[in-house]
């Protein structure tokens, strides 16, 4: 039987220091980290549970943003009046993704760091560089219709599963952390998050102990938020294709984007690309679709994906028509 | 009491969690816990296995391998009915499918047992497996019959000459995927050793057939060998007959001498339970220009496990649907080193029905013509392949009433020519059919002498409304109220039965209670006749009315608890049964089916071609309704499936390994509730005297046929894009889209 020891943690600091041991990780909401456990993905020797740590505040920053506590449970965020007001985009990420049950116990935090949904990194009797190193990726060459496009490589071609996360990246939304030593450092969502490169089991840039103590919002940019995630069911599903927009347009003109996709990357992906191609330049579908083929550029298929090329440029093109219509 | 809407009686058991189910039973004290380790090859040989390590963890009991598995059984063929054969495992280092129990390891606890499994090494010699349907497709055999003992091939007329004189064609290659049964209650057991017998907790459709099973295989007397299922989580099939979990159950408890509980995870249940076949099945229609069909050929090749051959009768669909001179139907299949094929809801009727109602549409979409119209032109008058007469056929009825109550007259005539906003709108219609049968079942029905009523049978409820259902027939047939009668269901000592399977407990079982209440009443009466004692001495058994706990004649009544108590003091009680359909002059003398009309909208989004229904309706001819609350839950249950079928459901095997992908209910897709906003179930008034003394057919698996054809019409409706391999994913319909416009 695989044992592990259990820890309550009612301090911050405390829970920082008592994660540093050996096969220590934290829990919140246990929505992905139970699963992997009882599936002998993650073995962990001891948890320290952080879900009651006093880190459920949505507070107001100085700048016009918000500090959203890591335990704020992705329920709460999304009800919340000031993150429905000011970033919908965020409300309507959290509301598409899994389930109201799920929603109730998963943390912000947690949201943050879910592992992929590839279904060969749930297999452990098949190949997978990210659960473990040097095994190979079965994806390739194997069924990969929900697999990358953008950013993967010969190790690994899996997607980030979060919707919050794609909504955050197109919010400019800053993590912040918490080291063993009790340093706080923020770091950008975008550098947030890594690429497989040759290592596809380190899939951000935490330190080890280091914990997401908030999610810090700037204040809201200008124009229409929209979140439009593209699933296989109406609901209770990952996204095929997710997009975040962001559109301040200005009587015909476009003077401000933001771009970021989900399910097509290791990571939420921002795209500048798209954004470039956008700012300045006519609201119109011919400048939407020289976006969505700036944003798709670089993209690849694995064969089962390869429509979501095609997808991903559709569903930016309606996104950003939408968007730019309502601003 | 009959066709009552009376809630579930097994309700409040079920929602205040007293209602046990197989896993949650307790029998001789603390149990052990099984888990089965799986092949993780698809197919070759097992040259070393190493159990030491999960032998010495703690809390291990017991490492069951093909080493030191005791010798059983062997699948005797010549036993008509495979459910009731034996199903041995663990007999050889051979591997024949991904997954294949390779080892059992019981321990003290279900967490001890699964990080022992882990610890397991296995080494394998790897041989070529055949994992790919369509690489293999061009090595079909022909099987000797398909399904239910049905004719592989059937042939009428001259279809060569028939096709090629018609006017219009359609000739078409459609494609179905693997899929899967899943209940939610997974396959499951408790085996408790008691002296030289076993009594077995299981989840099970047939509790005859697991007994017959688990003795066949454990070679010992089927009277040794107890069975009890009255509470069963869902089965569509995949509990028909019992699986390797019960088997090594029973096998590591009489070896340990102490009860061992195994149940499947859902990954397992994806490998060893089997599923239905993947099918290419090629349809071919030729019509006169006014629609009525000249020639249908139905032409299925299907997998099948080469050690376990199964042919779902998936031609056999078309055999009695439509008219036409020239007729052809064939099956064939294709050996995989997969799972086997096995039932799973309308096994048939299911893909069958996606091909041929798929293609009925196209051929109304060739002609011009509305595809109800089309529909009402090919009704037969006699069954056409067997040349008999339907016994109950209200197709036509199902269709102008569902077209009546949907709003068919609004259909976009046009494909791809209503547009709301971003969705595109399509209609569509399919038909269902569906065989019914009769098999063997048996009941007792007791009268105590305080006046109540148990009925006692091994037939079993899957969720379906059997308690309820068997407490209005024998409330009918004793006229009691029904809190006066109780059921007792789903144990190897009660009269037997051939369960639930292929939609027929429920008609089978309520016939034989029927019966059993009717020779009941008899007995009562006659000895009531001439009893000096009695009310109603010497009064005409005929004109008596059995009602409120009282028997009448005339001006004259007694309590029935009186005549119980007076001449039965210790109860009394009397069996009823039902026939295999063979032995029934009327299954061979009609045509005896289920019929329905399915109506869908859907939307698909002009630019992501996402498909969501919006609205649903099924119209359905199944003569006598038992129960309308129970009967809507089984219809719309069928009919949501088929949307799952035609838009969601595929389990996808890797051709490297053999293995099923997407084994989990998170990557196996089947419907949520936001996916059926509008789904309802109408039944036509009917009584089928043909099928039985009530009147009522199979309900059971009736809604899930058609139900994906009318949703895939809908969408070639909405878009003009026909997909033919299921299910029909956005990807398939992107290519197909408009451009994206302003």
């Amino acid at each position: 039987m695989r044992s592990f020891t259990y820890e309550r943690a009612t301090d911050t600091q405390a829970a920082v220091t008592a994660v540093a041991r050996s096969g220590a990780k934290f829990i919140s909401g246990g929505t992905n980290l139970l699963d992997l456990m009882k599936l002998d993905i993650e073995d962990p020797s001891h948890l320290v549970d952080i879900s009651r740590l006093p880190l459920r505040d949505i507070e107001e920053l100085p700048d016009g943003g918000l500090r959203i506590g890591a335990q704020t449970r992705n329920s709460d965020v999304a009800a919340d009046s000031r993150v429905r007001t000011r970033y919908p985009v965020l409300s309507e990420a959290l509301v598409s993704g899994a389930s109201g049950q799920l929603r109730n116990k998963a943390s912000t935090g947690g949201n943050l760091l879910q592992r992929t949904r590839c279904p060969y990194f749930y297999d452990t009797a098949a190949g997978c560089n990210k659960r473990n190193p040097g095994s190979g990726c079965a994806a390739i060459g194997g069924f990969n219709r929900i697999h990358a496009i953008l950013g993967a490589g010969d190790s690994c071609i899996a997607t980030h599963p979060s919707d919050m996360a794609v909504a955050m990246a197109a919010l400019d939304a800053e993590i912040e952390l918490l080291g063993a030593d009790g340093s706080v450092r923020r770091v950008a969502i975008t550098d947030f998050y890594r690429l497989p490169g040759d290592t596809p089991q380190i899939e951000t840039v935490l330190a080890p102990a280091e914990m997401i103590t908030a999610v810090a919002l700037p204040s809201p940019p200008p124009g229409r938020q929209i979140y439009r995630k593209v699933r296989d069911r109406a609901s209770y599903e990952f996204a095929l294709v997710s997009v975040a927009a962001i559109v301040s347009a200005d009587q015909g003109t476009i003077r401000e984007a933001r771009v970021a996709f989900g399910g097509v990357a290791h990571k939420p992906w921002r795209s500048i690309e798209a954004e470039g191609a956008l700012t300045g330049r006519p609201a119109t579908m011919a400048t939407y679709r020289d976006a969505a083929e700036a944003a798709m550029r670089d993209a690849v298929g694995q064969g089962d994906n390869d429509f979501k090329i095609e997808l991903a440029r559709r569903t930016l093109c309606r996104t950003l028509a939408q968007a730019a219509r309502a601003s | 009491m009959i066709g009552q809407a009376m809630q579930r009686v097994d309700g409040p058991l079920k929602v205040a969690g007293r209602a046990a189910y197989a896993y949650e039973h307790w029998e001789a004290g603390q149990p052990l816990y099984g888990c089965i380790v799986g092949a993780t090859i698809g197919k070759g040989r097992i040259i070393g296995i190493e159990t030491e390590d999960a032998e010495r963890a703690p809390g291990v009991r017991m490492v069951m391998t093909h080493l030191n598995a005791p010798e059983q059984g062997i699948r005797d063929e010549s036993i008509p009915f495979e459910y009731w054969r034996a199903q041995p495992v663990l007999t050889g280092p051979d591997i024949h499918y991904y997954g294949e129990p390779v080892a059992l390891v019981v321990a003290e606890t279900f967490e001890q047992a699964r990080a022992a499994a882990e610890l397991i090494e296995v080494e394998y010699a790897g041989g070529r497996g055949r994992f790919a349907f369509a690489e293999h497709e061009g090595e079909a055999y022909v099987p000797k019959t398909v399904n239910a003992g049905l004719p592989t091939d059937t042939s009428v007329g001259d279809f060569d000459a028939g096709f090629d004189g018609a006017a219009v064609k359609i000739d078409q290659l459609y494609t179905t995927p693997y899929e899967f049964s899943m209940p939610i209650e997974p396959n499951a057991c408790l085996v408790a050793p008691r002296d030289e017998d076993l009594i077995v907790y299981v989840s099970s459709q047939i509790v005859d057939a697991a007994q017959a099973s688990i003795a066949n295989t454990l070679r010992i007397d089927p009277a040794r060998v107890h069975v009890f299922s009255p509470f069963v989580g869902g089965g569509f099939g995949s509990k028909l007959g019992i699986h390797s979990e019960t088997i090594l159950a029973a096998l590591a408890a009489r070896e340990l001498d102490h009860p061992v509980k195994v149940a499947m995870t859902r990954q397992q249940i994806f490998q060893l339970i089997g599923m239905r076949s993947t099918s290419s099945q090629r349809v071919r229609l030729g019509a006169e220009r006014d629609g009525r069909l000249a020639a249908i050929a139905h032409d299925v090749t299907m997998h099948t496990n080469p050690d376990v051959e199964y042919a779902e009768q998936t031609a056999a669909t078309s055999r009695s649907l439509y008219a036409a001179p020239h007729r052809l139907t064939s099956h064939r299949l294709t050996p995989l080193d997969l799972p086997r094929g096995t039932d799973v809801r309308a096994p048939g009727e299911e893909p069958g029905l996606l091909a041929v109602e798929s293609a009925m549409d196209e051929l109304a979409d060739a002609l011009g013509m509305d595809p109800v119209e089309l529909r009402i032109r090919n009704e037969p008058a006699l069954d056409p392949e067997r040349g008999v007469p339907y016994s109950d056929r209200h197709l036509v009825e199902c269709l102008r009433e569902g077209a009546r109550r949907f709003g068919w007259e609004h259909r976009p005539a046009t494909p791809s020519s209503r547009r709301e906003g971003r969705w595109l709108i399509g209609y569509g219609m399919a038909v269902a059919i569906r065989v019914h049968l009769q098999g063997p079942a048996a009941a007792r029905v007791r009268l105590e002498a305080d006046g109540t009523a148990v009925v006692q049978t091994d037939m079993t409820d899957i969720g379906t409304g059997t308690y309820t259902i068997l407490t209005q027939v024998a409330a009918d047939g004793l006229g009691l109220p029904a809190d006066r009668v109780r059921i007792e269901l789903g144990r190897s000592d009660n009269p037997t039965s051939w369960g639930s399977g292929g939609s027929w407990g429920a008609a089978n079982s309520s016939t034989a209670v029927h019966r059993a209440c009717a020779t009941l009443r008899e007995k009562l009466l006659a000895e009531a006749h001439d009893d000096a004692r009695s009310a109603l001495r010497g009064l005409d058994p005929a004109d008596a009315v059995f009602s409120d706990g009282d028997v009448r004649i005339g001006g004259a009544s007694e309590p029935l608890s009186e005549l119980v108590a007076r001449n039965h003091p210790g109860g009394v009680a009397a069996e009823g049964e039902t026939r295999f359909m063979g032995d029934e002059p009327n299954y061979t003398n009609y045509s005896i089916h289920t019929y329905g009309a399915h109506f869908a909208e859907v939307g698909v989004d002009a630019d992501t071609a996402e498909i969501r229904l919006r609205r649903m309706l099924g119209v359905f001819s199944v003569g006598r309704l038992l129960n309308p609350k129970t009967a809507r839950s089984q219809l719309i249950g069928g009919m949501i499936w088929g949307v799952g079928a035609a838009l969601e459901e595929e389990a996808v095997v890797d051709p490297r390994s053999g293995a099923f992908v997407n084994r989990d209910l998170a990557q196996y897709l089947v419907p949520v509730n936001a996916d059926i906003p509008d789904v309802e179930a109408v039944v036509l008034d009917g009584y089928d005297d043909k099928a039985n003394v009530l009147g009522a057919k199979g309900i059971g698996e009736l809604g899930i046929c058609g139900s994906g054809a009318a949703v895939a019409n809908a969408v070639f409706n909405a878009t003009g894009v026909r997909v033919r391999d299921f299910p029909i994913t956005l990807e398939k319909l992107l290519p197909g889209l408009p451009p994206m416009d302003a």
